[in-house]
């Protein structure tokens, strides 16, 4: 039985008890998989072997099964890259400032968030190390002492810096994703009958007794990750942009970068978020807890966001010409109008003018329309990276090294193999592990106040098929 | 007797103990427990082997055997027994030589490593051709490195001996009836030449039959036999019809050198001359002319007239149809203007034409000025009626036998069909072709020539000028070289160097082996004496004003040779197929250019396959490159593809075949014809290396007229300043970063852009020294070309408003042309040097931009944020791989790897290095001898190469160095840096090009 305040709606609905979210959560880890699951797993393993093959013949035969040419050296590759780490950005901004600003409604997406966030990076990382020429000395870009004399590596490139924001954000948010899920594993092994869960589960948990000192030492550990994780959110994607904006290249030297490029990943984060839990909530039954006053705050994010990004894309315009620099006038000329301008405008129409539907309340409420403009907001942040390093590169200062840029089906395979094997981290992810912070999202359920009643009617119509979670039957906290 | 010295092997036998003493005489020591099992068991019945150490044992042999089956193939290198005396291992080997095709005269330098010829070198005691080398010169290095030539003679197809095959020739002339003719290519080598006349003087009918596949029988026609002795660097005005001097007519190496003699104006003495230029299609020529008129095949002959008319009558030049009669009458003013320091030069093969061009050029003082009538050029000699009645005397079968020397008219005649059924008639044939080519397939016996690396020989391209070709490397295959061949069929026991000898007694003064020592030393003979006389066998030419119209309708195609593939006998070299052709860019294969109006007009783009059907029905089809310049209602297609020969793999499928559209007037080939164009519907995508051909406006390359040049020499060239609150400043003093010190050296070039022809020479010569791969047509079309140096070439674009950059990607109708090398510059604040992660690419003390390619992960971050785009990758491995079987695949073709540059591996980035190689190899020998390098001494491949001294590399640092003095000179006036508003600072420095507009 819940309480709920008078004033304020439930950040959980559904009349949900401390019990019931046990339940729900540990439901899909401790039941066989469904038909949806197993099947939506099928396909990832579909594109996950479409990405080994790529991967195979990018790693045997070189880069030159790519698109690339002499002029145009960056093009899906770091695209993808960029795309894979924006996208990563949304569960940390979650989960680190959104605890930090004490935004509580926060707590049963942020694990999901968290896991999309590890799963992005992951992708996001195999690009830095694929598209070396040679990457089995990808290890050369760490500074490691070795025994090839006083070779240390160049900490003037940005893309060292890129090296080390990318492996302390991807190791930080590890470590603040694992925290956050031990008392929930801890939850799972206490309740797992298999020898084998029960096993596995133990040692995830890492001996979590819930006491009262682990869980201070849990919260004050969340609150340290968050603050460590903070300054991250921002600097990651700064640090992916100076990639471009301290170099030579009209298109990419442009100071507006870093908080545009921040700006424009929280964006696409919110994106896939949105994407990812309007999936999952239908199919793993958690609409109590992804309710539609996330996917309205998250698309309030989306638009503010959006908005931020099209200004920019306006500035830069603007500075352009304001610069009097001819190539760098010729360059955002060529994006919209030169021979790339369709991609431009995929940019425009996606990023800059689909979310101002969110202005609209019934839009922004209204599941299938934020589903279907996150899924635009997705293919228009890939089309800005996209803008940003292709048209830039292949029209830049000498018009004698002009070149077009076309993917070849390895560079198609390996992009939509990084897709297979983020969804096959992330269905692996939803079988295995709790999907929303029960422990977190126990603790934002309401235990006094008054009673409401009359929820379980409504609650029903929405569930069709998982009466018991909307047992009436009251439970203990346990 | 003193005790032996005694080595132990070990203490335990010093100390002799019992038990070393038990084992002393076993091989293995006891704790192998091999083998004691079963003697032990035999007595005990329990084997002392465990199965443990059993196993142990199997799995140490296991993991040995399969370790050893890890191991590399071993390759051994093998010293020398017996050290030849000139051969010293890692120490280069000069030899002078000569090379001859075509036309293309060079005398050369060959640097041989361990007894192989690695790179091709100018050579400076030459007086004709003392500086840079063609492109082609460049690249045959490579061609005697070629796996197809034949190895042995061929009989009937058949492998055989040299005995075989003298046995059966000499048998085979003893019986001969009918003519014997000697069917071959221009020949100026006076020895062969003679001895060429001794082999036919046994016989009664002897005929040496000489054609050129681009022939100039009516240009020998008009001058005696002789191509007269232009010295373009006399004139003040030069004025071409149709002839690629700088490219590819007579002998451009030459000419060039010449050419840009009269055209390296200074503030102190800024005079050039100026060059009128009427062709149909772009030429090189035609791109450096200071005005170009486009004009049809068939008008021709009516500019000539008019300008005969003009000249000779004293009249004004009148109208042609269709040409600019403001251009017509400044070409005569000039003329008249300048009598005797004027010259006008036509390749047309039509013997009236040259008798007018003769006629104008006497009438203009030429003779003894302009053109030196003392000493004529033989470079060429072919004569198509000779050649044209010996067809129809094969067909006849009044011919008994026949040779091929140098020839190929099964391939390069326009007759050709005609000569493969004649050949069906001639009892002997013979052809001394390197592979079996579409002549020698239809032949009875090849007797392989070497190649001309593999030679004795001597040449005589002009009057009193007789260089020397010596073998610099035995033969690699069973061939004999011609002469030695027709020697021996001549049952003359000399070899040819013998021969030679005896031949140069006549011209060499003194002690005669102390003259021919010394003759073989510098490989040249310049004292005079000639040896080589005119043909005498041309109908001279009559000068006729009735011009043979084209059929009325059809398109006129015109057909050229390209720089890189002349007429087609180096087609099978990978450097020259993969060499940019200087003005389309274009890479493997042939073409229809195409003016760009008349393809809108006919409904074709770029790229479209198009039928070209001939005046004999015979059709071929190729795609169409859009080309500017190109005379409208003409087209042009390059000679010497559409080959498909086994022995040509790497040429085979290129292009079209385009000889067959050649016509014969009046006992004269034309390289031109009348044919009908259709679109086919098909597309075949070019391998263009530029795609984008107008300078969209920017400041990159600079140029202005001489006008503006006498006026102000320093306002020819425009700086670029950026604002500051106290106002402009030049880029290089604004800066966040720390100059570099320079102590000891400071490497730089400077490219004068009006010196630079743009013929490619340097790319080929950068491809031989630096190792660079061939990357084939796909790799080329996807834009992933590797060569260090390329020619970006620019054409102006047409009419537009500022700021129109739709309009102006357009080039002109007739546009002007602008050629600018453009490698890695160097730059002290590299922007690729800061940007890579693992400092693979750094500056060095002395100012070069240094890749280390063994540090390189490849993320080619350096490439993208390069400027200049002069950084290239290796997208696979180029060498030991089947995908790329050019130079780097089979054994022969990689002993043309200079030993002194590595060979990159896959994913690595690699650039102009301003050949490191040399910097280094120069400072040492220098140091050696305990002095600094002296200025001139360390030179860059590509500036060695180039024959118009375009590139000057030097020391900066050395106040005395011509690369210091040029700057010190032209420092705010023509100096200025690609980009110079990035402050990037490059150690690379371009001229402007200055123009003689008229």
């Amino acid at each position: 039985m819940q309480h709920v305040s008078p004033i304020r709606e439930p950040l959980v609905t559904g009349g949900k008890t401390y019990h019931d979210i046990t339940e729900d959560v540990c439901r899909q880890v401790e039941a066989k998989p469904n038909i949806r699951w197993a099947a939506a797993l099928a396909v990832a393993l579909v594109g996950l072997a479409i990405f080994l093959y790529s991967v195979y013949r990018t790693l045997w035969y070189g880069i030159g099964e790519w698109g690339l040419n002499k002029t145009v050296g960056w093009a899906w590759d770091i695209t993808n890259f960029v795309w894979w780490v924006g996208i990563g950005h949304a569960g940390t901004l979650i989960s680190a400032i959104l605890l930090l600003f004490r935004q509580k409604w926060r707590t049963s997406i942020n694990r999901a968030a968290e896991a999309m966030t590890i799963f992005a990076v992951i992708c996001a990382a195999m690009f830095p190390v694929l598209h070396m020429g040679r990457p089995w000395l990808a290890y050369w870009v760490l500074p490691l002492p070795n025994t090839f004399g006083s070779l240390w590596v160049n900490f003037n490139s940005p893309l060292l810096w890129d090296v080390f924001a990318i492996s302390t954000y991807f190791s930080v948010s590890l470590v603040f994703w694992y925290i956050g899920l031990i008392p929930d594993f801890a939850t799972i092994r206490d309740r797992a009958t298999g020898p084998i869960a029960r096993r596995a589960y133990a040692a995830l948990s890492m001996g979590w007794t819930g006491s009262a000192k682990a869980w201070s030492r849990y919260e004050t550990v969340s609150l340290i990750l968050a603050g460590l994780a903070t300054p991250l959110v921002l600097s990651v994607h700064t640090i992916v942009s100076m990639d471009f904006a301290t170099s030579v290249i009209p298109g990419w030297h442009t100071t507006i970068f870093p908080p545009y490029f921040v700006a424009g990943a929280i964006f696409s984060g919110f994106a896939m978020v949105l994407t990812l839990m309007i999936i999952t909530r239908k199919v793993f039954f958690l609409e109590h807890y992804i309710t539609l006053e996330h996917v309205e705050s998250m698309n309030k994010v989306i638009i503010l966001t959006g908005s931020i990004v099209g200004i920019a894309y306006t500035t830069e315009f603007f500075i352009a010409w304001y610069s009097g620099v001819e190539y760098e006038q010729y360059a955002f000329i060529n994006r919209a109008f030169g021979p790339y301008w369709w991609a431009y405008w995929a940019m425009m129409t996606c990023n800059v003018i689909t979310p101002q539907l969110f202005w609209f309340r019934s839009i922004r409420r209204s599941l299938t329309a934020t589903f279907i403009i996150s899924i635009f907001v997705n293919i228009g942040m890939w089309f800005e990276r996209f803008v940003i390093i292709v048209t830039s590169l292949h029209r830049d200062y000498l018009p004698s090294s002009w070149a077009m840029f076309s993917p070849t089906i390895i560079d198609i395979g390996i992009y939509v193999g990084t897709i297979g094997l983020f969804f096959t981290l992330f269905l692996l992810f939803a079988k295995f592990f709790p999907v929303v912070n029960m422990a977190e999202v126990k603790a934002i359920l309401k235990s006094s106040s008054e009673v409401k009643h009359s929820h379980n009617s409504h609650a029903k119509s929405m569930h069709g098929t998982a009466p018991e979670s909307n047992t009436n039957t009251p439970h203990s906290n346990e | 007797m003193q005790d032996r010295i005694k080595y132990w092997r070990g203490i335990e036998e010093l100390e002799n103990t019992p038990e070393f003493a038990k084992h002393a005489h076993n091989e293995f020591p006891e704790y192998l427990p091999l083998g004691e099992g079963s003697k032990e068991a035999e007595t005990s019945g329990a084997g002392k082997t465990h199965r443990r150490d059993f196993l142990k044992l199997l799995g140490f042999s296991v993991a040995a055997a399969s370790l050893a089956s890890c191991e590399a193939p071993v390759r051994k290198a093998i010293p020398y027994l017996n050290k030849p005396v000139d051969v010293e291992p890692g120490t280069a080997n000069w030899y002078a030589t000569t090379y001859y095709l075509n036309g293309d005269y060079n005398s050369i330098l060959v640097k041989t490593r361990e007894a192989r010829p690695i790179k091709i070198e100018p050579n400076p005691s030459s007086a004709l051709t003392p500086i840079g080398t063609s492109a082609r010169a460049q690249a045959s290095v490579l061609s005697v490195y070629d796996n197809n030539r034949l190895r042995t003679p061929l009989v009937k197809g058949a492998v055989a001996e040299w005995e075989q095959v003298d046995k059966e020739i000499t048998s085979k002339l003893g019986s001969v009836s009918g003519k014997v003719a000697l069917v071959s290519s221009t020949v100026i080598s006076p020895s062969t030449k003679k001895l060429i006349n001794e082999f036919g003087s046994r016989f009664g009918n002897f005929e040496h039959v000489v054609y050129d596949a681009n022939s100039s029988s009516a240009l020998l026609a008009a001058n005696n036999g002789v191509v007269p002795g232009y010295d373009f660097s006399k004139a003040n005005i030069i004025v071409g019809i149709n002839a690629d001097f700088l490219g590819t007519w007579l002998a451009p190496v030459i000419f060039s050198k010449q050419y840009i003699q009269n055209r390296k104006p200074t503030a102190d003495n800024p005079t050039m001359s100026r060059h009128y230029q009427f062709e149909t299609a772009m030429s090189l020529t035609g791109a450096n002319a200071d005005v170009r008129v486009p004009i049809k095949p068939s008008d021709e002959q009516a500019v000539v007239t008019a300008l005969y008319n003009a000249i000779t009558g004293g009249g004004s030049a009148g109208n042609v149809a269709g040409i600019d009669a403001k251009m017509l009458a400044d070409t005569v003013r000039d003329l008249k203007a300048n009598n005797g320091k004027a010259l006008v030069v036509s390749g047309s093969n039509n013997s009236s034409v040259q008798a007018m061009v003769a006629a104008i050029n006497n009438a203009l003082g030429a003779a003894g000025s302009t053109i030196d009538t003392a000493s004529p050029y033989f470079v060429k000699q072919g004569n198509d009626a000779q050649m044209i009645r010996l067809i129809e005397e094969m067909n006849n079968g009044s011919v008994g036998a026949v040779f091929f020397y140098n020839a190929n008219p099964a391939y390069d005649h326009p007759l050709a069909d005609k000569v493969a059924s004649g050949l069906k008639k001639v009892g002997l044939k013979v052809s001394f072709a390197e592979r079996v080519d579409e002549t020698a397939a239809l032949v009875d016996i090849i007797a392989p020539d070497h190649n001309f690396l593999e030679s004795w020989n001597d040449y005589e391209p002009k009057k009193g000028f007789i260089s020397l070709a010596q073998p610099v490397l035995s033969p690699i295959f069973k061939t004999r070289q011609v002469q030695d061949s027709l020697l021996a069929w001549s049952g003359n026991t000399t070899s040819y160097y013998e021969y030679i000898r005896n031949n140069w007694r006549g011209i060499l003064t003194g002690d005669f082996n102390q003259a021919w020592e010394k003759a073989v030393h510098d490989g040249v003979v310049q004292n005079g004496s000639s040896m080589l006389t005119p043909a005498s066998n041309f109908t001279a030419a009559t000068i006729t004003t009735t011009a043979a119209k084209p059929a009325a309708g059809a398109i006129e195609a015109v057909l050229y040779e390209k720089v890189a593939i002349g007429t087609g006998v180096e087609a099978n070299n990978p450097w020259l197929q993969e060499m940019a052709d200087p003005i389309s860019k274009a890479t493997w294969g042939n073409y229809v250019a195409m003016p760009r109006k008349m393809a809108i007009d006919m409904g074709i783009a770029q790229n479209d396959v198009v039928k070209v059907t001939m005046q004999n029905g015979t059709a071929i089809e190729l795609p169409v490159l859009i080309q500017p310049g190109q005379a409208q209602g003409t087209v042009a297609i390059a000679i010497g593809y559409g080959r498909n020969l086994e022995a040509m793999p790497v040429a085979k499928g290129v292009g079209a075949n385009a000889y067959p559209i050649a016509t014969v007037v009046n006992n004269n080939v034309i390289l031109s014809g009348g044919v009908k164009i259709e679109k086919t519907g098909a597309t075949s995508e070019i391998a263009q290396m530029q795609t984008h051909h107008t300078i969209m406006d920017r400041n990159v390359v600079q140029e202005n007229t001489l006008a503006n040049y006498k006026a102000n020499p320093k306002d020819v060239t425009e700086y670029i300043r950026i604002a500051t609150h106290e106002g402009p400043a030049k880029p290089s003093t604004i800066s966040l970063w720390d100059d570099y010190e320079y102590k000891n050296h400071h490497w730089g070039m400077v490219i004068d852009l009006n010196s630079c022809i743009g013929c490619g020479a340097c790319t080929i010569s950068c491809q031989a020294e630096n190792n660079i791969p061939v990357v084939g047509k796909a790799e080329v079309l996807m834009r992933r070309e590797m060569h260090w140096i390329r020619i970006d070439r620019y054409y102006s674009a047409v009419e537009h408003e500022e700021k129109d950059y739709k309009t102006m990607e357009d080039p002109a109708e007739n546009p002007s042309v602008i050629f600018q090398p453009m490698m890695c510059q160097h730059c002290n604040h590299a922007p690729c040097e800061t940007v890579c992660p693992v400092a693979a690419t750094m500056h060095s003390s002395e100012g070069i931009n240094q890749m280390a390619y063994n540090r390189c992960v490849g993320t080619r971050y350096c490439a993208n944020n390069c400027p200049y785009k002069v950084r290239r990758f290796n997208w696979f491995a180029y060498a030991n791989n089947d995908k790329f079987d050019y130079t780097m695949n089979n054994d022969l073709a990689k002993f043309v790897l200079n030993p002194d540059v590595t060979v990159r591996g896959r994913g690595v980035m690699e650039k102009c290095s301003f050949c490191v190689q040399r910097v280094q190899l120069g400072k040492l020998d220098a140091k050696r001898e305990n002095r600094r390098p002296k200025d001139g001494e360390i030179v860059t491949a590509c500036a060695q190469s180039c024959p118009t001294e375009a590139i000057v590399f030097g020391d900066m640092l050395d106040k005395e160095s011509r690369i210091s003095k040029v700057l010190a000179r032209e420092q705010g006036e023509r100096a200025f840096h690609v980009l110079e508003e990035l402050n990037v600072q490059p150690n690379v420095t371009y001229l402007t090009k200055i123009r003689n507009l008229a």
